[in-house]
């Protein structure tokens, strides 16, 4: 009985090893049949067509991949150039895994290029079968932005239109802005005080659209200068700027009858240091106290800090800037503030040239535009998502398209 | 009279205080020279110095401090100038301009054949100095005029993609989030962070703040009305980002006076 059962024990232990034996290599003949070798495997197909809506210089290569990448021994494809002109023949670069293009911008718009991918296999190339020759070249016209181009030739059409109007003697409607009313103000209060008033279109040069509308209410603000008799300083940080204020204001001074009292000196050159102009124009302020300070155009960092000495030498401060970061800074420590947009339209409202009045009729055309497009496309991807709206949907898409910057 | 002899006495203790740290700090030098340490003594202590002659503004407007500003006003102009001459005039063009006159820069000449474009900037430049001579100094608004309209062009499309197609298209929110009913959203209520609650309450903000916004940048019609309320809504919103705003950028500049005292503390005094 005992010797039974040994035998039984000896059959089931001998039974286990065999299906255990029996297992390992069934496992290990399954994944080698299973996962493909590189020679089961077809050709790697290669397309190399000029990059679209470029400046040229760019050449895009796009490939399939017939099953390299379930390889055990891949380690990425390899993108190989061949320069047809000259023969010459050098690897772009290894792509990573999953990437089945790649966007070669060393290219010359002078010469014309095959290319051939590799799958980098177990320290193997296997080379595809070279494209059809390809050149790079810049396109005039890049189609991704058709939509901008069509939004700012509404808006461009508009101001245009409205410049026009302008010119023919229509009145053109601006609201009131609240800061405007205090520049004369100050000025006043400069005058009946005996001081000068200070003004600093920023730090920015002239190329900057706030340094321009800054000097052009700057020559409002010196045509009442030179009205009152008052004296005006204004520190610059660019030559250029200096160049434009000089003129603005004899212009300005010019127009009031007073063409003897200009002096260049008004406006002067300090320097292109952002904090020394900073530690200047203090030393001013604290020295000359101006009854009045104006800061209009793009300032960064130093804006806290002259509007919160203008504040403690207790003058009359009227401040304009587009610069987002600042404004917090000039609202807190200025009496009046002109916001973003505000600086132009004081701008284009003192001036009254129909230019101006036109370019500011035009962009609010461009925000009338902006405000209608707003409240369709939350509306159509609120109901959209909300209760699957396949038309909202549609035209939810349809305005992601339009309003897309490529 | 008693001002100034104020002044001339805390003068001098300025400088007994700055000469005894200069000789202090060129005693404690790491350096095997003796002249490297003095150096770096008098360099240290000179920095230290413009430091609280620039933090003496906080007082009042001083002699230390005109001292200061006249100082670094004045280096940094001959700075930028010199700066100026060596990057555009010498840097750009020089080396397209003339084989001698590179080899007198020792700068390498780059010889290629679009280089008389760099003639027009050249001719802009030198009208723009027109201004020098009276009879012809109108000229000089040419230079002005093409910088200006130049640079409009060029921003033109970067701010209509950046700043007017870019914002409208982000502006493409829903205004119910998840939303399975009224029923669902109110059993399942909540403050967390990534609730469904602040996620909807998130894009109405966003949603009222861009149009008011907008209505109030509106120039074209006098603010009155439902138009006056959207305009106070709309300037109610940006002085709440402002403050924000203020408050972010407060903590940047404190970061900036901890370097400060850091160097005077630190490198200075050595106590930290």
């Amino acid at each position: 009985m005992l010797a039974l059962l040994r035998i039984a024990k000896s059959i089931v232990f001998i039974s286990s090893l065999l299906f255990v034996i029996s297992i390992l290599p069934t496992h290990s003949v399954y994944s080698r049949d299973t996962s493909p070798s590189s020679s089961d495997l077809g050709p790697i197909t290669v397309r190399a067509f000029d990059t679209d809506n470029d400046a040229g210089g760019s050449i895009t290569v796009e490939w399939d991949d017939p099953g390299y990448e379930r390889l055990s021994g891949f380690a990425g494809f390899l993108v190989w150039r061949t320069n047809t002109l000259t023969g010459t023949s050098d690897s772009v670069e290894v792509t990573p895994f999953g990437t089945r293009t790649y966007d070669d911008r060393s290219v010359s718009d002078d010469s014309t290029y095959s290319y051939s991918v590799a799958a980098l296999v177990n320290g193997e190339r296997l080379m595809s079968t070279p494209s059809m020759q390809v050149r790079s070249s810049k396109q005039w016209f890049d189609g991704r932005l058709t939509w901008v181009l069509i939004l700012g030739l509404i808006i461009c059409g508009a101001v245009i239109y409205f410049i026009e109007s302008a010119k023919r003697g229509t009145k053109l409607f601006l609201r009131r802005i609240a800061g405007l009313e205090a520049i004369d103000e100050a000025v006043g209060r400069a005058t009946e005080m005996g001081r000068p008033i200070l003004f600093v279109a920023g730090i920015q040069d002239m190329d900057d659209v706030q340094t321009i509308a800054g000097l052009t209410i700057l020559g409002s603000i010196a045509r009442t200068v030179a009205e009152y008799d008052t004296k005006i300083n204004m520190p610059v940080r660019a030559s250029l700027v200096m160049t434009a204020a000089r003129e603005t204001i004899k212009h300005a001074y010019v127009t009031a009858g007073r063409p003897d009292a200009y002096n260049d000196d008004m406006v002067h050159y300090v320097t292109d240091e952002q904090f020394g102009f900073v530690a200047a124009v203090d030393g001013i302020m604290v020295r000359e106290r101006p009854a009045a300070c104006f800061f209009l155009g793009a300032f960064f960092a130093e804006s806290l800090i002259m509007a919160e000495t203008g504040n403690s030498i207790g003058a009359i401060q009227v401040a304009g800037t587009a610069m987002p970061a600042q404004l917090p800074f000039f609202v807190a420590a200025c009496d009046y503030t002109l916001i973003g947009e505000e600086l132009f339209a004081a701008s284009a409202y003192l001036s009254g040239e129909p230019r101006q009045l036109g370019s500011l009729k035009g962009a609010d055309v461009g925000k009338a535009i902006a405000m209608i497009v707003i409240l369709v496309g939350v509306i159509a991807t609120t109901i959209a998502s909300a209760w699957n709206s396949e038309s909202m949907l549609w035209i939810e898409n349809l305005l992601r398209q339009m309003f897309s910057t490529g | 009279m008693t001002s100034k002899i104020a002044m001339r006495i805390l003068t001098a203790i300025v400088a007994l205080i700055f000469l005894v740290s200069w000789i202090t700090r060129s005693g404690s030098g790491m350096s095997d020279s003796a002249f490297t340490n003095v150096r770096d003594g008098f360099l240290i202590t000179f920095a230290v110095f413009l430091t609280l002659s620039i933090f003496s503004f906080l007082y009042r407007d001083n002699p230390f401090y005109k001292f200061a500003e006249s100082l670094y006003v004045g280096i940094s102009a001959g700075y930028w100038m010199s700066y100026g001459f060596w990057s555009t005039i010498v840097g750009n063009f020089v080396p397209r301009a003339s084989r001698s006159l590179s080899e007198f820069f020792h700068v390498p000449y780059q010889e290629r054949a679009d280089h008389i474009l760099i003639y027009i900037p050249i001719i802009f430049g030198l009208i723009l100095l027109t201004r020098l001579l009276p009879k012809i100094g109108w000229l000089s608004r040419w230079s002005l005029a093409f910088i200006i309209g130049a640079t409009a062009g060029l921003n033109l499309t970067r701010y209509l993609r950046s700043d007017f197609i870019s914002q409208v298209s982000n502006s493409f929110i829903p205004l119910f989030v998840d939303w399975k009913g009224a029923g669902d959203f109110v059993s399942h209520i909540s403050l967390a962070a990534d609730g469904q609650f602040i996620a909807i309450l998130s894009n109405w903000v966003i949603f009222v703040g861009v149009m008011c916004g907008l209505v109030y940048f509106f120039f074209s019609k006098e603010h009155k009305g439902a138009f006056g309320v959207a305009s106070r809504i709309g300037i109610w919103i940006l002085m709440i980002t402002f403050g924000a705003s203020f408050g972010y950028t407060v903590m940047g500049r404190i970061s900036l006076l901890v370097g400060r005292i850091t160097f005077l503390f630190g490198d200075w005094l050595n106590i930290l």
